[in-house]
């Protein structure tokens, strides 16, 4: 396979720089600064040191037993990105980022958050590592996720409700980029998805392999070979390029990732970019979008405030193109019949998020042998979605 | 700039360097309240000195732009107002009379989704004659500059306090004028601009032939005096759509609509270096 991306930053015709030129130069030097870093072992051994001390990795990979029986197909594994420090994969960027930022020279940080959990990660990097840091959410998000607009003011954090557009991640995002252009010159913007200008994408799946270069060596463990399938939730794709990445030349090995289709794909209210959704240039990349004839960026919805979102990372709509990977959509009732199955067959509580992905693996599983072997990412804990849920349900019996 | 181009803009810089004087550039976000008003307000801001205009197209996600034009953005959108209905509107205006050449001020996607062969296909018939897209930086835009070329509509760079090392390779090739926004940040209203504004202009000045204008939150008749003196045109955007916004229930009233547009054109005159 070709190593993507290119210099210019494109996957395929995916990706690139598209923001104001005021921006240019800080990306350039962000790209310099990552690439100079990078190659020196002090500053990988930094961010190695802090993911096991401080957020407690490697994460565990986990046979989901009673799950496998259960779905009476495939037999199912689980990596425990929920059991991360501050409860999602989120903390694994935010540490890589965080670092960079300090040996760059800058003092504050700001993020971009949509359920939260980039922005407590954020936060949390910027408490431990002496920084000033500010958090753009959404205000419909700050309702939705009010235990983690909380838990970052807690950690030290100033919480920006964003008011502008459908005052979701997409608006939050697009403020900080404003925030970042006005205040370029000594603030890094942590960035905590797969999206944006060159080299954000790769960056961020660079600090997010880790959960994919665990889990190849715990499943050959456990199992003696590769899994045949990979399945991941894609709101930006962070996670699920994560796991992905590793595996890229192992053409045995299937790569699914699973996107939010809110109500239904047929209906307004979803978030499948890749299954709706076109080419065009959103929040500094070219990649699929959900947006009207007339290039104006639609609404997404989204019962999981981080998959609520209208685009995707440019890798994963490279990966679309060539297929290396497949991307499908599961609905905000899949997603909760899914979380609920979870939580009654493993004791576990999933993140919205992570349940579109076991939602879709529960559609599957009956479907393979029993000797496929499917990993999930399951990439955050549902401590956060409780309350959200219980709206949902109207407070009905489970 | 050669001497037997007929591009509106170009000629406008031309004459405007023969007078000694400084391109007065307002910019307006078409559709904001409606697109019958935009005309008028067009004919107001002509009236008024102007000698170039933008027409800002809305968009659902205007990263350069402050509140005011992102607000301006969303009444327009309510309108169903588009990168078609902007062009549509500029010819409308040169039919009512306008002389004024047009810009027109666009994010990259509407453009990519109305497919890049249409779009300049139909520039020259609809009386533009310059682009402006706040997020193509020069490393994307080859092709743009191409097509812009073979279409003999200028695609206006953008250059920035934070451009230093860059500007060379941004105005060289460029056409019209060279675009230097004035500090670092989106677009609106602001009391001090970049520390070093004005070696920063006269950098610029030094990397190119072209005329140079400055904008991004020049707001007031003194800041473009101020300007007016090492720039050959000084753009005003977010302080108009303010005022625009201020006179929207003037102008939505028949009684009151002739001195909503009076305000207008009042405060554009006094911006007049």
């Amino acid at each position: 396979m070709i190593q993507v991306p290119d210099k210019y930053g494109r996957f395929g015709s995916f990706g690139g720089r598209f923001v104001p030129e005021t921006l240019m130069n800080a990306l350039i030097e962000l790209e310099e600064s990552y690439a100079k870093f990078s190659a020196d072992p002090a500053f990988q051994e930094e961010i190695e040191y802090l993911l096991k001390q401080y957020s407690g990795r490697e994460t565990p990979l986990y046979y989901a037993e009673r799950l496998t029986k259960q779905l009476g197909g495939a037999k199912i594994y689980l990596k425990r990105e929920d059991l991360n420090h501050t409860g999602a994969h989120k903390i694994n960027n935010a540490i890589g980022q965080g670092i960079l930022a300090k040996r760059m020279g800058k003092t504050k940080v700001i993020a971009e958050t949509g359920a939260g959990q980039h922005g407590v990660a954020t936060a949390t990097v910027a408490a431990l590592l002496g920084m000033e840091c500010k958090v753009f959410m959404g205000e419909e998000d700050t309702r939705r996720q009010a235990l983690n607009v909380f838990r970052m003011k807690l950690l030290g954090a100033e919480v920006i409700p964003v008011t502008s557009g459908s005052r979701t991640l997409k608006d939050a995002g697009n403020e900080a980029l404003r925030y970042w252009v006005s205040n370029v010159e000594d603030t890094f913007y942590i960035l905590g998805s797969a999206v944006g200008p060159h080299p954000y994408p790769m960056m961020v799946r660079n600090f997010q392999r880790i959960i994919g270069d665990e889990t190849r060596r715990q499943i050959v463990e456990a199992e003696g070979r590769l899994p045949d399938l990979l399945v991941a939730a894609v709101g930006g794709g962070s996670n699920a390029i994560g796991m992905f990445y590793p595996f890229m030349e192992d053409e045995s090995v299937g790569m699914i990732g699973v996107e939010a289709a809110g109500k239904g794909v047929d209906t307004p209210f979803h978030a499948a970019t890749m299954s709706k959704g076109t080419h065009g240039v959103f929040q500094g990349s070219m990649s699929y979008l959900l947006q009207d004839e007339y290039g104006q960026v639609t609404e997404a919805h989204s019962i999981s405030a981080g998959l609520d979102y209208p685009g995707v990372g440019p890798e994963h709509s490279y990966l679309k193109d060539i297929e290396r990977a497949k991307y499908v959509p599961v609905t905000d009732k899949e997603a909760l019949d899914a979380l609920k199955l979870l939580c009654v067959t493993e004791g576990i509580i999933p993140a919205l998020e992570s349940a579109h992905a076991i939602a879709h693996v529960a559609k599957i599983a009956p479907g393979l042998s029993k000797d496929n072997i499917v990993v999930i990412c399951l990439s955050g804990r549902g401590d956060k979605d409780v309350e959200s849920i219980m709206a949902y349900t109207e407070g009905a019996d489970l | 700039m050669t001497t037997e181009t007929t591009n509106r803009m170009d000629l406008a810089f031309r004459k405007l360097k023969e007078e000694g004087r400084t391109a007065l550039i307002p910019f307006l976000t078409v559709g904001d309240p409606d697109l019958e008003t935009t005309l008028d307000i067009i004919s107001e801001l002509e009236a008024a000195g102007a000698d170039v205009l933008e027409l800002g197209v809305p968009y659902s996600d205007p990263l350069a732009d402050g509140p005011v034009i992102q607000r301006a953005s969303s009444r327009a959108l309510r309108g169903k107002v588009h990168l078609r209905t902007c062009m549509e509107t500029a010819l409308k205006a040169r039919q009512n009379g306008s002389k004024l050449p047009f810009i027109l001020f666009t994010y990259y996607n509407p453009v990519l989704q109305m497919g890049l062969d249409t779009f300049f296909a139909e520039l020259d018939t609809h009386e533009i004659s310059g682009l402006i897209i706040p997020d193509l930086p020069v490393e994307e835009s080859e092709e743009m500059r191409r097509r812009s070329r073979e279409a003999g509509v200028n695609l206006i760079p953008l250059v920035a306090p934070t451009s230093s090392e860059r500007i060379e390779r941004i105005v060289s090739g460029a056409s019209g004028f060279v675009y230097c926004v004035s500090s670092l940040g989106v677009t609106g209203e602001r009391s001090s601009f970049h520390s070093g504004v004005d070696d920063f202009i006269a950098s610029v000045r030094r990397a190119t032939d072209l005329p140079v204008a400055v904008g991004f939150g020049i707001s007031t008749g003194e800041q473009v005096a101020r300007f007016a003196q090492i720039c050959d045109g000084v753009v005003v955007g977010s302080a108009i759509v303010r005022k625009v916004e201020e006179v929207i229930p003037l102008l939505e009233n028949p009684a009151t609509r002739s001195d909503g547009l009076l305000q207008i054109r009042e405060f554009v005159s006094q911006l007049r270096p």
